[in-house]
């Protein structure tokens, strides 16, 4: 069986590696930020194991080596370097020769990673399984990444140093932007663990008349939004909505149907999804990965969308919840 | 509850604040993890063990680098540049057209539970943003810097709608099966194929409205362009 562990490891040479062509053109910021990211993929697996077994400094230094990551993040420039001159007719010439199949492994990479998936969770040589069953996907992702930079290589007649040189240039470019969502979802974390949700749920209980159930409903459904936003997750928001409100007030006291108001909940809780630069691996990567000016402009696009869906789903659950 | 309770609280002020007043979000994030952790009297030994095991437990989240070399690499070839000149070469693809064919395949693809077979890095930057932009310089005409952004915003905001609101209806991982747990935990038992149903109406809704605000998109993009060149016009007459 693959583990996933075995890509974290890939995923900790890559950043590795990263470090080091930094290391040759002298960036430092760059270097140690690379380089301190690598340790979570390199021991990740020993560090909860440790902490499992009541040995506690691994994760402690990790959890300074992350204040180190905050701190070292606002030395550090996003966009990237600046390209030479000709890069773009380089480029645009080698398109004309190379052609359409530069695009076999480029749509390789969902190909394959339906493929693996596939595979994953129909074959079972022997009663193996091919991949961890949490992570079937994840696991066919990084498998498939793999063989298509391997694609990729055939196609261009590049070495794997090439490869793994623009990678890290393409990383360089997002720079502190890739920290951002695991830093949210360990916020998350955090809040959850110092009680932030509960006491977010009792401040809105006492302010609301628990009474009528159509102002019981705009108050859930305006908590997921909010508390999406706060923090950058539904799933964060969702457990908390629904023990504070959903569940004592609306399906105890009111009678709602469970099923409707779970699902329609959560996606009310997506719209906010929509809204909030906390949600950074969906709202803010991608405007630096597609060299926005603005950090802000996916979510600039995305409001009106949200506000609509936002009032079908309100309308929705006023409907569906209390048939 | 006591006023005590409210302290951890001022971890979620510190995040509305330093967004706020546009400190690096990673500083943010950060402050606000240890304000929420002193807040709530934690130890400084458990509050970098809450930290700490919490980032190392998500780090999944950052497993979509692997694909960067082999994007990087047909990119340093001319991936990018080779996706606008296909797109050029259809006659009938409009801006629109594109945008929404993609919201559509992404939205399906994610009922199906094949969330991470696209997304910002693997698809949007290499092949859907560059398409966009030959689509849109085709159908609507040459774009300035402010349009393309708009054109290339609206690329990643397709991408993210069509994921949220296909995969709230696939069974099999994520929220459904969040859902069903929280319900099952407090008792109440539910089929996951039961909740998923009821996602499809605001995923068809999902798809409606976005689809009509990217041609709203095109619309006024081509009005811009036409009042543009209409200046253009007058001004060499005067």
């Amino acid at each position: 069986m693959l583990k996933l562990e075995y890509l974290y490891w890939l995923v900790g040479a890559f950043l590795l590696a990263t470090a080091f062509f930094n290391l040759r053109a002298c960036r430092w910021p760059l270097v140690g930020f690379w380089a301190l990211l690598a340790l979570p993929f390199l021991f990740g697996d020993a560090m909860l194991a440790a902490e499992k077994n009541g040995v506690r400094w691994p994760v402690q230094a990790m959890g300074a080596a992350v204040i180190l990551l905050g701190l070292m993040a606002t030395r550090i420039r996003l966009g990237g370097h600046a390209e030479s001159r000709g890069e773009l007719e380089r480029r645009t010439t080698s398109a004309e020769q190379l052609g359409n199949r530069l695009f076999t492994p480029a749509l390789g990479i969902p190909a394959l990673t339906l493929l693996l998936f596939l595979a994953g969770t129909w074959l079972k040589p022997g009663g193996v399984s091919l991949f961890e069953d949490k992570a079937i996907t994840l696991s066919s992702l990084g498998v498939a990444s793999v063989l298509t930079l391997f694609m990729a290589m055939r196609t261009t007649g590049a070495s794997f140093a090439v490869g793994v040189r623009e990678g890290s240039r393409l990383l360089d470019s997002i720079s502190w932007a890739v920290l951002l969502p695991m830093l949210l979802a360990t916020l998350g974390a955090v809040f959850a663990a110092t009680g932030v949700g509960d006491a977010i749920a009792m401040l809105t209980t006492q302010a609301i008349p628990v009474d009528n159930r159509m102002v019981v409903l705009l108050a859930f459904a305006f908590g997921m939004v909010v508390f999406t936003v706060i923090m950058g997750n539904a799933f964060a928001a969702f457990p908390v909505m629904m023990a504070g409100i959903g569940l004592p007030l609306l399906i105890v006291q009111h009678h709602a149907h469970p099923a409707e108001l779970g699902a329609l909940g959560m996606l009310t809780g997506y719209c906010g999804t929509l809204l909030t630069p906390m949600a950074a691996n969906f709202n803010i990567v991608p405007a630096v990965l597609l060299e926005l000016r603005s950090q802000y402009a996916v979510i600039v696009s995305q409001i009106p969308t949200a506000l609509c869906l936002l009032v079908v789903n309100i309308a929705l659950m006023a409907l569906l919840v209390f048939r | 509850m006591t006023i005590a309770d409210l302290y951890p609280l001022l971890g979620v002020a510190a995040v509305v604040l330093g967004f706020a007043l546009r400190f690096n979000p990673v500083l943010v994030v950060v402050v606000a993890g240890l304000v929420s952790s002193i807040a709530a009297g934690l130890s400084i030994g458990d509050m970098l063990a809450l930290l700490g095991s919490a980032f190392v437990s998500n780090r999944a989240l950052l497993l979509f680098v692997l694909t960067l070399p082999t994007i990087g690499l047909l990119e340093y070839f001319g991936l990018r540049e080779r996706a606008s000149m296909w797109i050029a070469s259809f006659r009938g693809l409009t801006f629109a057209r594109f945008q929404i064919a993609y919201l559509g395949i992404r939205q399906v693809m994610s009922m199906l539970g094949l969330t991470h077979v696209a997304g910002h890095a693997q698809t949007v930057r290499p092949l859907v943003a560059p398409m966009s932009l030959a689509a849109a310089e085709r159908s609507i005409g040459k774009l300035d810097e402010e349009a393309s952004e708009k054109v290339r915003a609206s690329a990643a905001a397709t991408d993210n709608i069509g994921l949220f609101f296909g995969e709230d209806v696939f069974v099999a991982i994520g929220a459904v099966l969040l859902i069903q747990g929280f319900y099952a935990r407090n008792g109440i038992v539910l089929e996951p194929l039961h909740i998923a149903l009821w996602a499809l109406p605001t995923a068809i809704a999902a798809f409606v409205i976005h689809a009509i605000r990217i041609n709203l998109l095109q619309s006024s993009l081509r009005k811009q362009l036409a009042q543009r060149n209409q200046q253009r016009e007058d001004d060499a007459q005067a």
